[in-house]
């Protein structure tokens, strides 16, 4: 693990060198690609102006995953229960990640305003689906041997549930929830370019119209290290949760 | 205790097996020995109703019902304990689904964890035991149904030769130790003669019970027991008879 670590490192620091390399020799202006090590160095200069921007964002990414958590369980849940349920419900699902969310937007905004609520509700719409089909996937991978020893326990379907189909589904409700997190961050900054007063997305617009590119770098750092957090805090979970593994 | 009667199970047009009859005593090791693929699963399918059956009835102690569901617990070849419960967690599943009471339940299971030698392995889990242990968790949580009838479906044929001798005689204290009465499928013949008080042996296709005999000789059996051997090289003359001469 800590080999592939330390290969990660390495790679990450070859693709820095080599950028900051060009930009040197080449005299890139800052305006069009600033080196890595003046990203760097804004992203911890500029700090004060950005976190609350990255404080705004990371609630609406927050709350768009706990939104999206409270649906995408209970509805996977029922569409394992009755899979009448699923033949119903999967084509609507599967055209709700055929919309492309840039194109929905512009739509929320005027619904739901600049405020804070467009931007959770794209970024529960990204992040319902990974969770919702993964973890259906998770419950009806159960070995049917299970199912029999469950019925012949005389369980109950909420039993056979909490005990057997829920610990089953939790890798692969892990694994859609990581794919969540991360794109999660998408649907946030996308709702924040098309109107916003605050927000990381938002900050990026303003600083591109002013040609502070090394400012816009920095914002898609802290989101990059947001992106990050939320995937190895994911994972830390995962690894506390499913001991079994 | 259990009666068989009749039962019948198509797939599409070919029958499984057709109007099937069995009879299991109280008290008795009964094992149904066949061929691969000829049916015995999809038997072992409709009794506990997983699968429907097609025609036929059950009778136990003479009173009809549809399936086995609330009267037979069942083991298998894969000791199938959940990796997520230590194996304490495992052996009270069937009190924790069925309602039991929980205090007296956990009373009994330790009792079983001491009499199967599994005792200061509770809250172990099942990948950190060998997997002689896992089955004798799988045996404690079978006990656990609290259930008269015990269905065993193939419960041996996958493990090596050295735990197959412990785990016969584990099967083997599930008759004489507690009681149990026992329905067991298997392909393996000598396995059947080392265990079974009644034998029933199966043609494929449709799955029909050409041969019962029972054995009385005392258990444990060994191997190499020369009456073992005759009955066994008559099974399997029988056998090779049957698929010779064909009966129309």
């Amino acid at each position: 693990m800590n080999r592939v670590n330390l290969l990660a490192v390495i790679f990450v620091a070859l693709i820095l060198g080599f950028w900051e390399a060009f930009v040197r020799i080449l005299a890139v202006p800052v305006f069009i690609l600033p080196p890595p090590s003046s990203i760097f160095a804004i992203a911890l200069i500029r700090a004060p102006l950005i976190l609350p921007h990255a404080a705004i964002t990371f609630t609406e990414i927050l709350l768009g995953i706990c939104l999206a958590l409270c649906t995408a369980i209970p509805l996977a849940i029922a569409m394992f229960a009755k899979p009448a349920l699923e033949k119903a419900l999967a084509p609507f699902l599967v055209a709700s990640q055929a919309i492309p969310v840039f194109a929905l937007a512009p739509l929320l905004v005027v619904w739901l305003g600049y405020g804070i609520a467009s931007k959770v509700f794209m970024a529960w719409i990204i992040i319902f689906f990974p969770i919702c089909v993964s973890l259906l996937e998770g419950l009806k991978s159960c070995d049917p041997e299970y199912r029999v020893l469950f019925r012949l326990m005389g369980a109950s379907f909420f039993k056979t549930l909490t005990l057997l189909y829920w610990p089953w589904a939790l890798p692969r409700f892990f694994a859609g929830l990581k794919v969540g997190v991360t794109v999660a961050t998408i649907g946030a900054v996308i709702g924040e370019w098309v109107g916003a007063q605050q927000g990381l997305g938002f900050l990026m617009i303003q600083s591109n119209a002013r040609l502070q590119v090394d400012l816009v770098f920095a914002a898609i750092l802290w989101l990059t290290a947001m992106g990050l957090g939320m995937w190895w805090l994911v994972g830390f979970l995962e690894r506390k949760i499913i001991k079994w593994k | 205790m259990l009666q068989v009667s009749s039962v019948t199970k198509y797939f599409k047009d070919q029958a499984i097996f057709s109007k099937l009859d069995l009879k299991v005593d109280q008290g008795r090791f009964h094992i149904l020995v066949g061929p691969s693929g000829c049916g015995k699963s999809t038997l072992f399918d409709g009794l506990t109703g997983v699968i429907q059956l097609d025609e036929g009835s059950l009778f136990w102690n003479h009173e009809s019902l549809s399936n086995l569901s609330n009267h037979a617990a069942y083991m298998q070849q894969k000791d199938m304990l959940l990796p997520w419960f230590s194996l304490l967690d495992n052996a009270l599943l069937p009190a924790k689904t069925g309602g039991q009471d929980m205090a007296r339940a956990e009373i009994q299971a330790r009792n079983l964890f001491r009499r199967l030698g599994l005792k200061g392995y509770e809250f172990y889990m099942p990948n950190q035991v060998s997997g002689g242990m896992r089955q004798r968790c799988a045996l404690v949580r079978t006990l656990m149904f609290n259930r008269d009838l015990i269905l065993l479906d193939e419960p041996l044929s996958a493990v090596d030769t050295i735990t197959r001798r412990s785990l016969q005689s584990l099967l083997l204290l599930l008759q004489t130790e507690f009681r149990k009465t026992i329905l067991m499928i298997t392909h393996d013949i000598e396995e059947a003669l080392l265990l079974a008080d009644e034998i029933y042996l199966l043609t494929p296709m449709p799955m029909t019970i050409f041969r019962h005999f029972t054995l009385d000789s005392p258990k444990p059996r060994k191997f190499n027991d020369p009456l073992l051997l005759d009955i066994k090289a008559d099974v399997l003359d029988m056998l090779e008879g049957d698929l010779i001469h064909e009966p129309g």
